[in-house]
């Protein structure tokens, strides 16, 4: 913390005068400074720039749907945690099914499959399984689940995955233990060494991130750049996503280390694109709507909207078993419009599953194929 | 040199310009700026196409009158993903032809040669009409050429980073070296650059970055258009004063008298 905090103006507008590209890790430790707070509206300018330059006037849009929230390991913050008495629900073949038509109907082509860690029920043969169900109707299905084994992620690859998202929640050992009491999650190099076995795997996207306000988010936050960094160097064919979940100060009985406030989120945000020109930045719908309206001219790149954080929500009504509390509520339709308002396009598809030998979405009659090089 | 259109695989194109449909803030937007570029070459990435008659398609926005639509492979990481792309793209927009776009790296989106050269095979014995987007370097061109590409789309520099031709020495030798038709891709930031790829004898130009991500989109397509037709026309006559200089001094030999 000490060398972030001692950083000056002079090392802040250094950072600032770098050319596109070539932002270094002790930049961005400036640009995430408390130094760095007076260059706001300058931050803003050069990250809305450049990702326009990189993106267009484009936002991405996917959607998370819950399959189960069965969950065996007990995290301090975690509406899922085990020993929570929630009532527990693994979505099944029907469950699914109708579940992904209702989230078809909304418009969305990407699905983020979201669930507890229960490997024994809800593993490989389950999320095949389910890959199998969404092929037909979305062009590009991410997870973000308990850790796996490189086999697991190379079979489920092979079955459609494009993208795994796995935020180390903090990178401060101690503080990890603190939170992680029981289950799986509690093996902290496990889940720190998965973005490799992901890469070794050859997934096309890998999501980074913390739990900001577990420790203090400003070390959290050079520790996801450090390891995004170290990533694109050794997984150089993977694109990485970066996301920001934050704990909300009073969030039941559980006061987080630091807070991460509206401003800081910005400050981070504009960090990152600088720090990395084309990494794609994700705001969830935990962020409140007059946040989103504004700050994804600011940076972001992919937006879920619409989104239902419990089993099943999407189908049924019921707000019931959610694992966060939503903040924006529109409707896909609604943010899309909004977006268009400021003058973006909402990109709903950007993947084919043909790409990967797959029939497709849609009714596109295949005709004659050309056999694939030996 | 003479005013002839451009040909490609037996089709005749009058304007030099291509352009591409990625960034823009709106379809309606898109399609304003590509009438104001009088491009009739367009192209677009099939990854976003909707090809299951969804609603809000980049290709409703394309009159086929107008445009000749090339489907590209962009975001592909080999050849197989690539063949895979190049199949939905003619089952979908229906054309053989393709901009055969495979960049595996996602920072600099710089394009891969030997997976590159390797579709480029497959696609040309499939029946394809292939455009390789492809780094400027002269020989993997020349291999290109042998394996029967229609094209070859060396860059000007990366992707979306506007900084023109980085890659001239090199653009210089290609376009001096083949027999297909050179279209100079990426990197093209300000209509200068694509005045100076024509002045070297490229054939085209393609632009996208620098005109969706314009101030005004509109205009900057039209200034697009007029720079590549200056640049043309002083390609075609000739540069006179730099073959003035060559022929007037000959100071080393003009002792020996005629």
């Amino acid at each position: 913390m000490s060398s972030i905090s001692e950083k000056t103006a002079q090392d802040v507008e250094r950072a600032l005068a770098r050319p596109s590209g070539r932002v270094t890790l002790e930049d961005f430790q400036a640009l995430i400074s408390p130094a760095a707070e007076p260059y706001l509206e300058q931050m803003a300018g050069l990250s809305h720039a450049r990702t326009v330059e990189r993106f267009g006037y484009t936002q991405q849009f996917y959607a998370p749907v819950y399959l189960s929230n069965v969950c065996s390991n007990v995290c301090t913050y975690c509406g899922f945690s085990a020993t929570n008495q929630i009532p527990r629900k693994i979505l099944n073949d029907q469950e699914i099914s109708d579940e992904l038509d209702a989230v078809k109907a909304l418009g969305m082509d990407h699905v983020l499959f979201v669930t507890g860690e229960a490997n024994l029920r809800v593993g490989v043969p389950y999320f095949k399984n389910a890959f199998k169900i969404a092929r037909d109707r979305f062009s590009s299905i991410s997870m973000e689940v308990q850790p796996m084994d490189q086999e697991a992620y190379e079979a489920l690859i092979e079955a459609g995955l494009s993208a795994v998202l796995v935020y180390q929640e903090t990178y401060n050992r101690e503080t990890y233990a603190a939170h992680h009491l029981k289950g799986m999650k509690r093996d902290f190099d496990y889940r720190l060494e998965t973005p490799d076995r992901l890469g070794r795997a050859g997934i096309k996207k890998i999501g980074l991130g913390a739990l900001y306000g577990l420790d203090e988010w400003r070390v959290d936050t050079y520790y996801v750049a450090a390891h995004l960094r170290y990533m694109e160097q050794t997984y150089w064919k993977t694109k990485y996503s970066l996301s920001f979940p934050r704990i909300r100060p009073h969030e039941g009985e559980f006061e987080p280390k630091s807070v991460m406030t509206d401003r800081d989120l910005v400050q981070l945000i504009c960090a990152y694109r600088l720090l990395s020109p084309e990494v794609d930045l994700s705001l969830s719908t935990r962020e409140h709507e007059v946040f989103r309206d504004h700050a994804y001219k600011l940076g972001i790149t992919t937006m879920s909207a619409g989104s239902k954080t419990n089993p099943g929500g999407y189908a049924v009504d019921a707000q019931t078993l959610e694992q966060f509390e939503i903040s924006d509520e529109r409707s896909p339709a609604e943010v899309a419009a909004m977006l268009r308002a400021g003058g973006y396009e909402v990109v709903w598809k950007d993947w084919d599953s043909t790409y990967d030998g797959f029939p497709g979405v849609g009714a596109v009659n295949r005709g004659q194929r050309i056999p694939a090089p030996v | 040199m003479n005013d002839e259109p451009l040909k490609i695989a037996g089709k005749t194109f009058e304007s030099r310009l291509f352009v591409g449909t990625g960034k823009y803030a709106s379809g309606a937007m898109m399609r304003d700026s590509l009438e104001a570029s009088g491009s009739q070459l367009v192209t677009m990435a099939m990854r976003r196409v909707q090809v299951d008659g969804s609603e809000d398609n980049i290709i409703d926005y394309l009159s086929r009158e107008r445009y000749h639509l090339l489907p590209n492979t962009s975001g592909v990481r080999d050849a197989k993903e690539a063949i895979f792309a190049a199949e939905l793209g003619r089952e979908a927009l229906q054309t053989n032809w393709l901009k055969l776009e495979i960049h595996p790296d996602p920072k600099y989106l710089l394009p891969d040669p030997i997976e590159t050269l390797k579709a480029a095979e497959e696609l040309v014995k499939a029946g394809f009409i292939v455009l390789p987007y492809i780094h400027a370097d002269p020989v993997l061109c020349k291999r290109l050429e042998e394996v029967g590409v229609a094209a070859v789309m060396p860059l000007g520099a990366p992707i979306g980073t506007n900084q023109g031709l980085a890659t001239r020495r090199f653009l210089e030798i290609i376009i001096d070296q083949s027999k297909v038709p050179v279209i100079v891709d990426a990197g093209l930031g300000v209509p200068s650059h694509a005045a100076e790829a024509m002045e070297l004898g490229a054939d085209a130009v393609l632009v996208n970055t620098a005109l969706a991500t314009a101030g005004d989109p509109v205009r900057m397509s039209m200034a697009f258009r007029l720079a590549v037709q200056a640049g043309r026309i002083a390609y075609e006559s000739g540069q006179g004063a730099r073959q003035q200089q060559a022929v007037a001094s000959s100071p080393l030999t003009a002792f020996l008298g005629e």
